[in-house]
């Protein structure tokens, strides 16, 4: 990416404009009528004038039409000082259609962008956060070099921010701002590691997104923000949430050491994963006994498995790559029914999901084989669905579900769909190779396939077989001579192709057939494809040196045709066939091992999945999907062998203190700047009512993520006190605004996460005098706030606490870690749930089934439309 | 990440591009032409094309391709669910998402796109958002803006977009308070030749639309939890309650929403609520074959089996058929092969089946293969799995709300090997 990348932008920008030149030429030319160009000008000079005009709907229907223009590839640069003379229009809607076109052609003209930046910059000082916000993004995909001091600047003031939307335009600023000028890196790293430390969850796929665009190989800005991304990690939005898992688990990959080994003797086929020599197997061993997890590789692994339940098919299988790659593996279990899930969503997504699959299937065959039914072929499926069912399957076959995947086959053998025919009939060449027991029962079967009426099938029969024959030493010659007879009739170059050099390596199998085979090859040579042809000469080659009695002259007539062949290949094969085997005074010594040379025994050859080489990628992964490694792909490193310092982590008061003091002079003036705007406009937005609830109340949000803001991001010592009062004021009006709003809500009822309500209570409380302690006065207030806090913030709550909990602890014990906490079980959990087969309790929940509708307390709806059903008593359930 | 969107239509033009980036010529798309081409049926062109410079990734829905451009790596079902949420997105907006439709509102959904990426990352996907930001095309509305001259983006950044339950936004009013919730399950199943079953699950989904006032907290919990084997959430659910209770609670979307996604655990043996008869046979001697196929009930729980529909490609040797249904109506396209009967309510009195000859072409040999049937049914008021809602609780407003559940199982990919 990076500067190539950019390069390549530019290039491509150029390059459409004079394309977009041509066609904008070419539409108009190819008709050739004057009328129609005429009438295209003025189309134009149409819109222009409804531009200058003064009536905003004029202007809203010329800017209708332009877009429009621009959607379907239009070329409407022509329009540009007309329509950027309407950026500072108040209509907001023209507004924005101005910004679309901008974005759209600022790029070719340059000079008049220009005109337009002022308005942005106005636009960024303005009190509403969405055109602050979308000030931002307009600016900075104004893609014109000269403004890039001008965005730098908007960049690090909106990275200051009040609003978390707007910061998060900021950071996505950050990107646009680096694919212009990578030059800005340095600066604009500086952007991104106090962007990092933002606790909005609004702001941190994006800041994650920014900094694998810009510097991927800085693990070092990740390390203090490690557990707070851990943590919010929930409640990110989706896209954020793939963005920050895949980073996470790159970043799991440097920081821990690998927790595969205590399990290395379970599992058998993880050998080659690790291409073990002997000494690091003594290692492995010695590591054994004493491997015991980070807490926060356990963190990371813990935060993610919820979002396995996640509505969105790319956050499931981030997940999954998540625990593939760095969770032990006796967990990764859990991963195969969510991704299964997936399977029943559109076709692009299935497609996707089975190549993974595929890959995983073959180191792991366990995880999916309990699965094995999901992954019958329907006849609807498209092909490629198909054929990668197939090769999960093909990779899931074993002794003991052999038998019930090969009649499955002989089902899909008959398909209509002759590519998927042809295609199951390798695989059940593959799974004879694989699954010994089978080997004759698929040999049989696939012979029976050869009197198949479609040619299609027929030719693959006969390659497998052919593969499958030479693995097998054992005569079968009658299984040969079957194929001999075939040749009349298959056409398939291929096929014919398999046959004949079959009987060649056989010939001394089947004396009799193989010299009439070649006399008829001999008939028919001229008019066979090149393959057929080169098989040809190699079993003539072969007759020629067992059997020359018979075969002297067949084989002299074909080496005679082959010499004036139109294919050069086949000429050059005819000279050395004859040098080789046609002893003469010139030959050398390589013709006495002539036959040597052709019937030496060859090797079997491997049948093998095409997805075995595809796990050095990341799964999930583009180049997975692509099996090359595509521009930008992050190489997953191996687990390191001794894992770096994990104090780095440690999020501490006075460390942090130290790494906020600035090192170099402009970050000096960030900080000090931000913590003077964000003091004064905390001022602001309380005392601006209207526009102060939506802000105020992410602020408080955003606090209430972070109990250690106070001592985190601006502890300088004699601010802090006066600071942490302010917000906490603001707080608890806020607050207090909130449990206005909800009142009528029951204080009890309010939070019962686990289901252990006393012990909840029994932490809130905990909770809230951590609070007090350190905002001394609104005791009595902020307990009753934090007890009746709204259930919607539930989750949010109790990491709350637990960041508390934590802070608590820190002071007194340096090194506990985050993970200590209550609900943290450090013995690795058992993640697959135990589904007995059938529990007393859920015999009782089937027998309950009747359908008799007779017990249940809710209404149903008789009817389909809801209004006329019969309404039984509203809101009974209530009660 | 995504840099430019191309929409194809079926005939291959392009009839919308939108680029986030630097301008992706369309040019690009020749190499979409040349996979399409190879593939030659729509469906089996890959969703992952890989060019030169750059890789197209492509979602085919509602005849339309929707192909993004991508420069660098990216998780690949990162784009294919965001294009598809794109598609949802239209739909949500303009009811149908065709062709036309979206020439038509080439202005909302330009806006639209403008406001779900920036620098190709998703911004705003959620539909109650983006219906703030820009709001959907109606009618009353075109007339409304006409004579005001008011448009139809909102100024405001929407309160969702900032809150933590950004899927509702604040001051909702309804006069009927309503919560309604429709649980439909889906057989996917694969029955053999002889009526046995080879695979068969269950899927189901419970679709909530709740018109409810203000801030409901809502808590929905079922009689047989157990039955429910692997789900996922409409991220208003909080997993810690399901995890601990096995309950629903949630702060709902405002609307009509997917609240939940569930898959029936596979110990459980699905009962299969239909059967088919069938007597397809082609003889290699005369160019005529026998069809005879009768569809009916097996363990329904005393309901009527709706909406039922056989289709069945045939093979390619059959030239036509001459069927006569004892109900219902039958179509046979000689061009594709496709054989479909909609046959309505099956009356378990008086089996509905289908009858008569096919011709088949002459000197063609006869077809490997049976035709494959591929079977569509409702059935109301009937959950298969046994799941059954218990109650709905509401927290958090004052007002009682009317709620509403209703069952219904479906048939998913429900097909029959003859």
């Amino acid at each position: 990416m990076s500067s190539n990348n950019f390069t390549y932008n530019e290039q491509s920008g150029g390059g459409e404009a004079t394309e977009l030149g041509q066609e904008a030429t070419s539409t108009i030319s190819p008709s050739g009528a004057f009328g129609l160009f005429s009438s295209d000008l003025k189309k134009n000079e149409d819109l222009k004038q409804m531009l200058e005009s003064n009536k905003d709907s004029a202007k809203l229907d010329a800017m209708k039409r332009i877009v429009g223009m621009i959607a379907k590839g239009k070329n409407a640069s022509e329009l540009f000082p007309a329509v950027v003379k309407n950026v500072a229009s108040k209509n907001i809607e023209i507004k924005k259609l101005v910004y679309v076109y901008l974005v759209r052609y600022a790029e070719e003209q340059q000079d008049l962008a220009l005109l337009s930046i002022s308005t942005f910059q106005r636009a960024l000082k303005d009190p509403n956060q969405l055109i602050r916000a979308s000030a931002l993004r307009v600016l900075s995909s104004i893609r014109v070099p000269i403004i890039v001091p001008i965005m730098m600047l908007a960049i690090k003031e909106a990275s200051a921010d009040l609003s978390p939307y707007v910061r998060k335009n900021a950071a996505h600023a950050i990107q646009k701002l680096y694919s212009l000028d990578p030059e800005q890196k340095e600066m604009l790293i500086e952007v991104i590691e106090k962007l990092l430390k933002d606790k909005s969850t609004l702001v941190a796929g994006s800041v994650v997104m920014a900094f694998e665009e810009v510097c991927p190989d800085r693990i070092d800005l990740i390390h203090k923000n490690y557990r707070k991304l851990c943590n919010l990690l929930v409640d990110v939005e989706e896209w954020g949430q793939v963005v920050i898992i895949h980073m996470l688990t790159r970043y799991a990959r440097t920081q821990f050491v690998s927790p595969w080994k205590e399990d290395d003797s379970l599992e058998d086929n993880e050998k080659n994963f690790y291409e073990s020599d002997d000494e690091q197997k003594e290692k492995t061993d010695k590591r054994k006994k004493t491997y015991a997890m980070d807490p926060d590789h356990r963190l990371l692994i813990r935060n993610t498995k919820p979002l396995l339940q996640s509505r969105n098919a790319a956050v499931v299988m981030a997940v999954a790559q998540l625990y593939w790659h760095i969770a032990p593996k006796s967990e990764t279990g859990i991963i195969s029914k969510s991704l299964v899930r997936l399977l029943r969503s559109n076709r692009e997504v299935q497609y996707i999901v089975l190549q993974n699959i595929a890959t995983m299937s073959i180191q792991r065959k366990g995880m999916f084989e309990p699965y094995l039914k999901s992954f019958y072929v329907r006849s609807t499926d498209p092909t490629m669905i198909k054929t990668l069912k197939l090769e999960i399957l093909t990779n899931l076959a074993n002794e003991a579900n052999i038998s019930t995947l090969l009649r499955e086959f002989q089902t899909y053998v008959k398909s209509q769909d002759k590519q998927f025919a042809a295609a199951t009939i390798q695989t059940i060449g593959r799974c004879a190779t694989n699954i010994s027991e089978v080997t004759d029962t698929c040999l049989n079967g696939l012979v029976c396939l050869l009197s198949n009426r479609d040619e299609i099938v027929v030719a693959e029969s006969v390659v497998v077989i052919k593969k499958l024959l030479q693995m097998q030493p054992v005569q079968h010659g009658e299984i040969i001579k079957h194929m001999a007879k075939l040749l009349d009739n298959i056409t398939v170059p291929v096929a014919r192709a398999s046959i004949l050099w079959l009987i060649g390596e056989n010939c001394e199998r089947v004396p009799k057939i193989a010299p009439d085979v070649l006399r008829k090859m001999a008939k028919s040579f001229t008019s066979e494809d090149d393959l057929v042809k080169l098989q040809i000469l190699n079993l003539a080659a072969k007759l020629y040196l067992t059997n020359s009695k018979q075969t002297k002259l067949l084989t002299q007539y074909i080496l005679n045709l082959g010499k004036y062949d139109q294919n050069y290949d086949i000429r050059d094969r005819t000279r050395f066939i004859r040098q080789l085997i046609v002893p003469n005074e010139k030959s050398g010594a390589l013709s006495k091992y002539a036959k040597k040379i052709f019937l030496a025994q060859k090797p079997a050859p491997l049948l093998e999945s095409p997805f075995k080489d595809r796990d050095h990628f990341q799964l999930g992964t583009l180049s997975h999907t692509l099996n090359a490694k595509a521009s930008g792909y992050l190489e997953l490193s191996n687990w390191p062998e001794v894992a770096p310092d994990p104090s780095v982590r440690n999020v501490e008061v006075i460390e942090l203190a130290k790494e906020w003091t600035p090192a170099g002079k402009a970050k000096k003036e960030n900080s000090a700047k931000k913590f003077y705007s964000e003091s004064e406009e905390e001022e602001d937005s309380s005392d601006s009512s209207s526009d102060s609830e939506s802000e105020s109340g992410s602020e408080s949000g955003e606090q209430g993520e972070s109990g250690e803001e106070g001592d985190s991001s601006e502890d300088s010592s004699e601010d802090s006190s006066s600071g942490q009062e302010s917000e906490s004021g603001s707080e608890s009006r806020v607050e207090n605004k909130r449990t206005a709003k909800r009142n009528s809500k029951p204080k009890g009822k309010s939070d019962s996460k686990d289901g252990e309500k006393d012990n909840e209570k029994s932490k809130t409380s905990d909770s809230s005098n951590a609070e007090s302690s350190s905002t001394e006065e609104s005791s009595s207030d902020s307990e009753s706030e934090s007890d009746s806090e709204s259930e919607s913030e539930s989750r949010r709550v109790t990491k709350e606490k637990e960041k508390k909990t934590k802070q608590d602890r820190i002071p007194l014990t340096k090194d506990v870690s985050l993970l200590d906490l209550d609900d943290f079980n450090p013995v690795s959990t058992p993640v697959v749930l135990p589904t007995p087969a059938l529990s007393p309790s859920l015999i009782a929940d089937l027998e309950g089934l009747n359908l008799s509708a007779s017990s249940s307390v809710i209404n149903e709806r008789k009817a389909l439309h809801p209004k006329l059903g019969t309404k039984g008593p509203p809101g009974d359930a209530a009660e | 990440m995504i840099h430019s969107l191309f929409l194809i239509n079926s005939s291959g033009d392009i009839f919308l591009e939108k680029h986030w980036k630097s301008v992706v010529s369309r040019s690009v798309c020749d190499y979409f032409f040349e996979a399409q081409e190879r593939a030659t049926e729509a469906e089996n062109v890959p969703p992952v094309i890989p060019t030169p410079h750059h890789y197209l990734l492509s979602v085919y829905r509602h005849k339309i391709f929707f192909v993004a451009v991508i420069q660098t790596e990216v998780p690949p079902l990162f784009v294919i669910e965001f294009l598809h949420r794109v598609v949802d997105t239209f739909q949500d907006y303009f009811g149908v998402c065709s062709e036309p439709v979206i020439k038509d509102n080439v202005v909302v959904v330009y806006e639209v796109l403008e406001e779900m990426l920036d620098n190709g990352f998703p911004l705003a996907t959620e539909s109650n958002i983006l219906k703030e930001l820009i709001k959907p095309p109606t009618i009353l509305r075109t007339v409304v803006n006409t004579i005001t001259g008011s448009t139809n983006v909102g100024d405001q950044l929407p309160t969702g977009q900032l809150s933590v339950v950004p899927w509702r936004r604040t001051g909702v009013k309804y006069t009927n308070n309503e919560a309604y919730f429709d649980v439909i399950e889906e057989i996917d199943a694969i029955i053999d030749k002889s009526g046995s079953t080879i695979t068969a699950e269950i899927q189901g989904v419970i679709d909530a639309c709740v018109k409810l006032t203000g801030m409901p907290d809502l808590t929905l919990s079922f009689m047989n939890p157990r039955l429910l084997d692997d789900v996922s959430f409409h991220p208003c659910v909080r997993f810690k309650r399901w995890e601990s209770e096995r309950t629903l609670s949630f702060i709902p979307a405002d609307g009509s929403f997917r609240l939940l996604s569930y898959h029936v655990s596979a110990q459980n043996l699905v009962a299969i609520p239909v059967y088919v008869r069938h007597n397809i046979s082609f003889r290699d001697s005369s160019s005529l074959g026998r069809f005879e196929i009768t569809v009916g009930p097996k363990q329904t729980m005393g309901k009527t089996i709706e909406g039922v529909m056989v289709t069945s490609q045939m093979p390619k040797g059959v030239l036509n058929m001459s069927l006569t249904p004892s109900q219902g109506t039958h179509t046979f396209d000689p061009v594709t092969k496709m054989l479909s009967w909609d046959v309505g309510k099956i009356n378990p009195q008086k089996l509905p089946s289908l009858k008569g000859t096919m011709s088949l072409q002459t000197g063609a040999s006869k077809p490997d293969e049976n035709p494959t049937i591929n079977l569509q049914f409702k059935i109301q008021q009937l959950a298969i799995s046994g799941l059954k809602v218990n109650r709905l609780d509401m927290y958090g407003e004052k007002y009682k709300p009317f709620k509403g559940i209703k069952y219904m199982t479906k048939a998913g990919k429900f097909q029959v090997r003859t």
